[in-house]
């Protein structure tokens, strides 16, 4: 670090737009946000449903979801890669090493977040308006629906969550993804890269990078929901 | 409004989640952290794919790691530094013959504060006795790897056995488990003894006060080798394409651009493909 500083690395990235630095950012960002979207598709419904059914056994699905949401990414990674490997039950598709790969793995990492705080989220509002949408007539699939779509707002913070999970994550997407450069090189498996190379200076600039990206998603996220409860209110 | 709004999240989805680009002719190589640490993969990967059109996509590991993995059939060719290990592959049915492509050497890195003493010792043997003796810090890869695989072969040469020694006191020895890179960073920060490949060292970028403390010793040989994975073992390997990358590497063309690539002016891989029982 004697001649560089991480935030002159980071602008000097920033400013040259190097294609090879663009190609990781773009690639972060799409396998990022394309596995929070199937993981929302699958995990806000089905977080809905839990929220609004009882059945025997409910509450260890509640705690196991719960504790999923802490599942260790090295394992996920580990465990897509045993099934995606040529030598494991999914190797025909040949997926291992693809960006595929990367968000299968990154929206298992996700889906147990958002099924979890969908589910504590849409409980809360049911516990309060049960009543009522039961009173109007409401049958429990327009009932799901209903409370989907009063709690956005909360439910966006859950993907957001959803989606620090995946920025930061990088052991899951290094096993199954490999790293290789122009294919799968995503910002926090370029940023192990270069700790390893000793060039801490380009790693902790990407890092800075990273962190940037992060908050600008978040600020568009948070500005679009203050003109969605403008509009509504 | 849900379904409109759940229409439009599928529609998000299909749209990122489509490669963009359309299929490339591709192979996937597994080899390993120095091959890539030090450079020389993206300095001779884009001579090879202006060539053929073939591109490279290498995911780098340890030696044994890298093995493993295209025993699994995930590689198309291997590109690795452990003469023995490779010839149990090729043994094994997984790998079709191997070829000698390059070579460095190992040198042993040391902190410039010299706490063995060993600076300017000319053999390999005596400087390992001297660290185990005195007990100074020595950092391993503990990964398998082609380096960490010579590491303990220069242990076991001089008749000492670190993994037994390791727990007891001093805890002098400490496997870490990772790539060569992140050895050399956790040998700077304890001021430890490590064994690195020269063209990883030369390429690293973090050195401190981390330097050559023993180097040239003839037992420091570390040999590159190549081999296709058998496409009998698993048909879906590429044979075509990953033969031409394993040819260009030991044809007159690929083993010039290997000593072509230099770092600060000094050579990293010395291409000997020619060479009788490499």
């Amino acid at each position: 670090m004697d001649d560089a500083s991480p935030f002159m690395a980071a602008l000097t990235l920033i400013l040259r737009l190097d294609p090879a630095f663009l190609s990781i950012v773009g690639l972060s960002l799409r396998v990022t946000l394309t596995a929070v979207c199937l993981a929302a598709l699958i995990g806000l419904p089905l977080g809905a449903l839990l929220a609004v059914s009882r059945f025997r056994g409910r509450s260890v699905v509640i705690v196991a979801i719960n504790a999923l949401m802490g599942l260790p990414p090295v394992v996920v990674g580990l465990t897509f890669f045993l099934l995606l490997s040529r030598s494991g039950p999914l190797g025909s598709f040949g997926l291992l090493f693809t960006p595929s790969a990367m968000i299968i793995a990154q929206a298992s990492l996700v889906l147990p977040i958002v099924i979890a705080l969908t589910r504590q989220t849409v409980e809360d509002l049911w516990a309060n308006y049960r009543e009522y949408l039961l009173s109007i007539g409401m049958g429990p699939k327009q009932a799901i629906m209903t409370l989907l779509w009063d709690a956005r707002f909360s439910l966006a913070t859950a993907l957001l969550a959803g989606f620090g999970r995946a920025t930061a994550e990088v052991g899951a997407v290094l096993i199954v993804g490999g790293n290789i450069a122009g294919v799968t090189r995503m910002m926090t498996t370029a940023i192990a890269l270069e700790t390893s190379k000793g060039d801490l200076a380009l790693a902790l600039g990407l890092g800075i990078i990273l962190v940037g990206i992060t908050l600008l998603v978040n600020a568009l996220a948070f500005g679009m929901s203050r003109i969605g409860v403008r509009h509504a209110g | 409004m849900l379904n409109w709004f759940g229409a439009l999240l599928a529609s998000i989805c299909l749209l990122l989640g489509h490669p963009a680009q359309a299929q490339e002719r591709f192979i996937t190589v597994a080899s390993t952290t120095s091959t890539q640490d030090s450079g020389l993969f993206d300095h001779l990967l884009p001579l090879f794919t202006q060539k053929t059109g073939i591109q490279v996509r290498v995911v780098a590991q340890g030696t044994g790691q890298a093995l493993d993995t295209a025993r699994r059939g995930d590689a198309d060719v291997v590109f690795v530094h452990a003469k023995s290990q490779e010839e149990k592959f090729v043994e094994e049915g997984y790998g079709l013959k191997r070829f000698a492509v390059m070579y460095n050497d190992f040198v042993l890195i040391g902190p410039a504060s010299d706490p063995a003493k060993i600076n300017g010792v000319k053999d390999i043997a005596t400087a390992l006795q001297t660290i185990a003796s005195k007990g100074s810090a020595f950092v391993s890869r503990g990964d398998r790897s082609g380096t960490h695989a010579a590491e303990l072969a220069l242990w076991k040469a001089v008749g000492i056995d670190p993994a037994k020694t390791q727990g007891g006191s001093p805890n002098w020895y400490r496997e870490i488990g990772q790539g060569m890179g992140a050895a050399l960073n956790t040998a700077m920060a304890m001021e430890a003894y490590v064994l690195s490949d020269r063209a990883t060292w030369l390429s690293f970028k973090n050195k401190g006060t981390l330097q050559i403390s023993v180097e040239g010793d003839a037992r420091l040989f570390n040999q590159y080798g190549v081999m296709l994975v058998n496409p009998a073992k698993h048909p879906h390997v590429k044979a075509k394409d990953g033969q031409a990358f394993v040819d260009w590497l030991v044809s007159t063309e690929g083993q010039a651009a290997i000593g072509q690539y230099k770092i600060d002016g000094k050579q990293l891989f010395f291409a000997n493909a020619a060479q009788q029982g490499a």
